[in-house]
């Protein structure tokens, strides 16, 4: 690897000329193996609140294998076998809980402005997950192959035509629906879900409000007289 | 009905319009008010119940 500065000489730590040596400084610098995969954390991360993140990524697992699963079997399998119809009710009530489980963590991390401390991108990119799972979930309504989702998508064609969307995204096109569901939408929130795991590593968990030593009692062997 | 098909008929029936509570300009499924009382209550039993104490730290 070459290298623009000499190690040893006082002008500090090397730094690489290659793009791929620079990108592998950049990662080690941001996401240190301990920061990246840590076994211990803060004790006010001891609550239950704190459990919904973690449990929003596994019911997305569990959408993301039952999915796949649907996706490789096909429609004749989830509308008529009874193995079909009970993977089909897996991706349906995974994706219940996987919702459920992202509003409440958003209400607990609303409630703790969990953006302070230079935590906007962590707030931002769960805000996209949000957003892009609710595009993501109705584009499943639209593929179910029944009667149910025919009469979706012709509700949907209004509302979206009326902002003037519906020639580039046409719910009534089964197979373009069925793209943006397993694998446009997926892939997207797939990655920002990544991206938002990977700045709760970099910033850490938002700490708890602090009460300012003002609101505070004076300790009597502090106290001033 | 044979042990299987009753362990796989929905103990809810199903089979029918969903009920609906009308308050003013407010329209609510009760299916839905339901599911948004349990996240609310789940929500507080988060903030509320104490945590289990884990491991001793080394």
């Amino acid at each position: 690897m070459t290298l623009l500065e000499d190690p040893t000489g006082p002008q500090g730590p090397l730094r690489a000329a290659t793009w791929t040596g620079r990108l592998r400084d950049r990662a080690t610098k941001s996401f240190p193996p301990e920061q990246l995969l840590p076994d211990r954390q803060p004790i006010y991360v001891a609550s239950w609140i704190y459990v919904f993140g973690v449990a929003t990524i596994a019911a997305f697992l569990v959408v993301l294998a039952t999915g796949t699963l649907l996706a490789v079997q096909g429609p004749q399998w989830w509308h008529r076998s009874g193995t079909g119809h009970y993977v089909n009710s897996l991706h349906l009530w995974s994706v219940e809980l996987f919702m459920a489980f992202m509003v409440i963590h958003l209400w607990g991390k609303f409630w703790m402005a969990a953006w302070r401390g230079k935590r906007a991108m962590t707030w931002v990119t769960g805000a996209v997950c949000f957003f892009g799972s609710i595009g993501t979930a109705f584009t499943g309504y639209l593929v179910q192959s029944n009667f149910d989702s025919q009469f979706i998508s012709t509700q949907a064609k209004d509302g979206l035509n009326s902002v003037g969307i519906g020639s580039r995204f046409n719910v009534m096109d089964f197979g373009q629906m069925l793209m943006w569901h397993i694998f446009l939408l997926p892939l997207i929130v797939g990655a920002v879900v990544l991206v938002h795991v990977l700045q709760v590593r970099r910033r850490g968990v938002v700490p708890p409000f602090l009460v300012h030593p003002i609101d505070l009692p004076a300790a009597p062997d502090r106290a001033r007289p | 009905m044979m042990p299987l098909q009753l362990l796989a008929t929905s103990p809810v029936n199903l089979n029918h319009r969903g009920h609906y509570l009308h308050w003013g300009v407010i329209q609510i499924s009760v299916a839905n008010l339901v599911v948004i009382s349990l996240m609310l209550l789940l929500f507080a039993a988060a903030l509320l119940l104490p945590f289990p104490k884990g491991r001793a730290s080394r």
